[in-house]
């Protein structure tokens, strides 16, 4: 096995950066809806499809890759939203499988009826006019778009800490993780709040689909890789820790990036092990608190 | 159709073939509806498979299970698509039909093909599962589907075991007729070593000689013998291999196998990926500059390929193909098969539409020159090798390895501004006959078992 040469090295140190956030900000959605409902929700990779679909009719009617984003987050909140309102509010009080059952049918119903409207066949989104080409980072290159999405991801990343850390509403949502019942017994609406945490999840993975279509292909089925990788991070960063899914997304980034450097095929058996070990160590993940579930 | 009469049999836990063997032999009277003709047929050979289990009815049975969902799906769609074409033109014998199966009247020796769906998920346990249901619960005469090798090695196996014909549709890996290869199974296709054989030639032609190639390869049977094949024909033309980057099938993000490729200093990249893979590769290889410094080559060039990167990214582009719809521009099948298709999907054909299209007519026509279902006896009609004219030209079996002798057409994506309308993406640039680019019989390590 040969040393990796040194723009080698950093070109990979850096995209395991870039692909990191991006899996952070799709966890992030995942993570803060089961911290706060409990509910791990199986449909979130179906939303980031959704986000990625809705952005693609957006950039249809109006050709402009910010209507799209803006139309791809849309479309994934409104989608969110019903689901909320109609199906998995009544699935709070219900044991753990019933929510997995369910939020993993509404995953595959949400799939299929993309397919039947749009097909199989993968949908083009260019990269926009602005993001083509690629930038010199001292000693290697590295592609515009990739680089523009690492900066919208990590704007989105500090809006939802800022929104988390630094709001009353954030507040109310960090002690419901916490303590439902007590912020409940406070006289504040839960559920109100819940609807609230589930249309910002839901937006999230839509922001995420619609920025990442333009380097994927755009199917019906393009959210079940990310959800998979999702759960590795949120186990690794702990399960319903935001901080956790920012750390545990850019450290499975790194995994990735680096064991694909010495052996290709092996770089997401790693990720795997990575996070097999890490169970065997510290169950409740980086920032997880143990016991809680 | 008899369902009712097995599922009264394992009521009772009496044993399919044993009882198969008393009703085909004494119980006349349980094969009213077949008639007199069947009664023959059945007690002229031994049972065997579902033989005389699936043909007692009006109706055979045919299994279909491709991929409609996961990367290759699109394929997989595309080859549903043309078994309906095929099956619709037998059961009502049409002129298309017989022009494939000179003996065919309606349906195959006068039953209609009746078919069942089911979703491989492209996985070979998925696969093995749907297709054992084909077998035991509808007694399916023959099975058929695949877009990758891997699907289509783990199905051949369980049929030939179940001694029940099995055609794969897509199956790009040299162990499908080779090592794997199945006494039940027939290939129709090209694959690996006949792609790379035909491409090796003209891609030096055109790029030059001492050229640096970089392989991005799906990691399993198909990726390997395409690998395998490109290295062995383009190192015995003097070109080199920089680095070879194997990607899990199903990868959505390829930025850690480029930049590898990048800093390799290869001059020539060679994309071995397929369906949704090859798409999204390919895009992000054009994104990380590659297509800039580097030529891109697609040995096996998916259906649906072009429709989904654009044109833009395609011109130049070389790579080989089971079938183009421009042949239709010289063949009268293969525009009666093209012009149909178009009328009925509102489209032309990708190449999975076409094998499976031909796999199922080669099958009608050997059926009907045996004058049989038994499985065995249409094994045999296979292996005599006769020369068959289809819309890619004379064709033939090789009895030794169960291969289509069959022509490989080398294609390059045209410049935008020269295609005639909005399908109009490739120049077929080369058609290299079957026998040119055939292995030798031993190479890949066919050992056939026996029919019986």
């Amino acid at each position: 096995m040969s040393m990796p040469s040194l723009p080698l090295f950093l070109s990979q140190l850096f995209n395991g950066l870039a692909t990191g956030l991006l899996l952070s900000l799709i966890s992030a959605g995942l993570t803060i809806i089961y911290g706060t409902l409990g509910v791990l929700n199986l449909a979130h990779g179906a939303l980031f499809m959704v986000g990625a679909y809705a952005g693609f009719m957006a950039l249809q009617w109006t050709g402009s890759f910010a209507a799209a984003i803006v139309g791809g987050m849309l479309g994934a909140l409104f989608v969110g939203l019903i689901m909320e309102r109609v199906i998995v509010r009544f699935f709070y009080q219900r044991p753990p499988e019933d929510q997995i059952l369910v939020t993993f049918g509404i995953g595959i119903v949400i799939t299929e009826l993309v397919r039947l409207s749009f097909g199989g066949i993968a949908k083009p989104i260019p990269v926009p006019s602005w993001g083509e080409g690629v930038t010199k980072l001292g000693l290697f290159f590295y592609p515009n778009y990739r680089i523009e999405m690492m900066v919208f991801v990590a704007a989105a990343l500090l809006l939802l800490y800022l929104l988390l850390y630094r709001t009353r509403i954030g507040m109310i949502v960090r002690a419901g993780i916490e303590d439902s019942l007590m912020v409940n017994m406070l006289g504040i609406n839960v559920y109100r709040v819940f609807l609230l945490v589930f249309g910002i999840g839901a937006m999230t993975a839509g922001f995420a689909g619609i920025v990442t279509a333009p380097i994927l292909a755009v199917t019906p089925d393009m959210g079940e890789v990310f959800l998979v990788q999702c759960f590795v991070v949120i186990v690794i960063g702990g399960v319903g820790s935001f901080p956790g899914a920012i750390i545990g997304g850019i450290i499975a980034g790194e995994i990735v990036s680096m064991t694909s450097m010495f052996s290709p095929a092996y770089s997401q058996v790693m990720l795997f092990a990575v996070m097999a070990v890490l169970l065997a160590v510290r169950p409740q993940g980086l920032f997880g608190i143990e016991g809680r579930e | 159709m008899n369902n009712d009469d097995d599922k009264k049999n394992q009521k009772s836990g009496m044993y399919r073939r044993d009882f198969l063997k008393l009703s085909a032999g004494v119980t006349g009277g349980m094969m009213l509806s077949g008639g007199l003709s069947q009664l023959a047929q059945a007690a002229d050979y031994p049972a065997i498979g579902n033989y005389p289990a699936g043909i007692k009815g009006s109706s055979v049975f045919m299994g279909i299970a491709v991929p409609r969902t996961g990367p290759y799906s699109a394929q997989g769609e595309d080859e549903i698509k043309g078994y309906l074409l095929a099956i619709d033109h037998i059961n009502k014998g049409t002129a298309l039909a017989r022009a494939y199966s000179p003996h065919s009247r309606k349906g195959l020796l006068g039953k209609k093909i009746e078919y069942g769906i089911a979703d491989n998920q492209t996985k070979p346990n998925v696969a093995v599962q749907a297709i054992s249901k084909f077998i035991g619960d509808n007694k399916a005469m023959m099975v058929t589907g695949s877009v990758s090798s891997a699907v289509a090695i783990a199905a051949g196996k369980l049929c030939d075991r179940e001694r029940t014909l099995y055609l794969p549709t897509i199956s790009g890996s040299n162990a499908t007729t080779g090592k794997d290869c199945q006494r039940y199974s027939f290939r129709a296709c090209h694959f690996a070593y006949t792609s790379a054989k035909a491409l090796a030639p003209v891609i030096k032609n055109a790029l030059g000689a001492g050229k640096k190639v970089a392989y991005l390869t799906p990691d399993y049977t198909y990726g390997h013998s395409v690998y395998n094949s490109m290295k062995q024909f383009t190192e015995a033309q003097g070109w080199s291999t920089a680095t070879n980057q194997l990607a899990p099938l199903g990868t959505s993000d390829f930025s850690t196998y480029l930049l590898n490729i990048a800093n390799s200093g290869a001059d020539v990249l060679v994309n071995i990926a397929f369906g949704r893979d090859a798409v999204i590769s390919t895009k992000q290889a054009k994104q990380f500059g590659l297509l800039d410094k580097m030529t891109l080559v697609m040995p096996y060039m998916a259906p649906f390929f072009a429709d989904e990167v654009g044109a833009d990214m395609l011109q130049g582009v070389y790579g080989t193909t089971e079938y183009w719809w421009t042949l239709a521009e010289h063949n009268h099948l293969a525009k009666a098969f093209v012009s149909d298709f178009e009328k009925r999907n509102g489209r032309k054909p990708g190449w999975s539409a076409h094998v499976a299209f031909l796999q199922t007519m080669l099958w009608a026509r050997a059926v009907e020159s045996a004058h049989t279902f038994h499985p065995p006896t249409v094994v045999a009609e296979y292996e005599k090798g006769n020369k068959i004219t289809t819309d890619i030209g004379d064709v033939h079996w090789r009895a030794e390895d169960h291969q289509l002798v069959r022509p490989v057409y080398v294609i390059r994506g045209k410049k935008p501004a020269a295609m005639r309308n909005k399908a109009d993406f490739y120049d077929i640039v080369d058609s290299v006959p079957g026998k040119d680019v055939m292995p030798p019989i031993e190479l890949f390590g066919c050992k056939l078992g026996s029919a019986t």
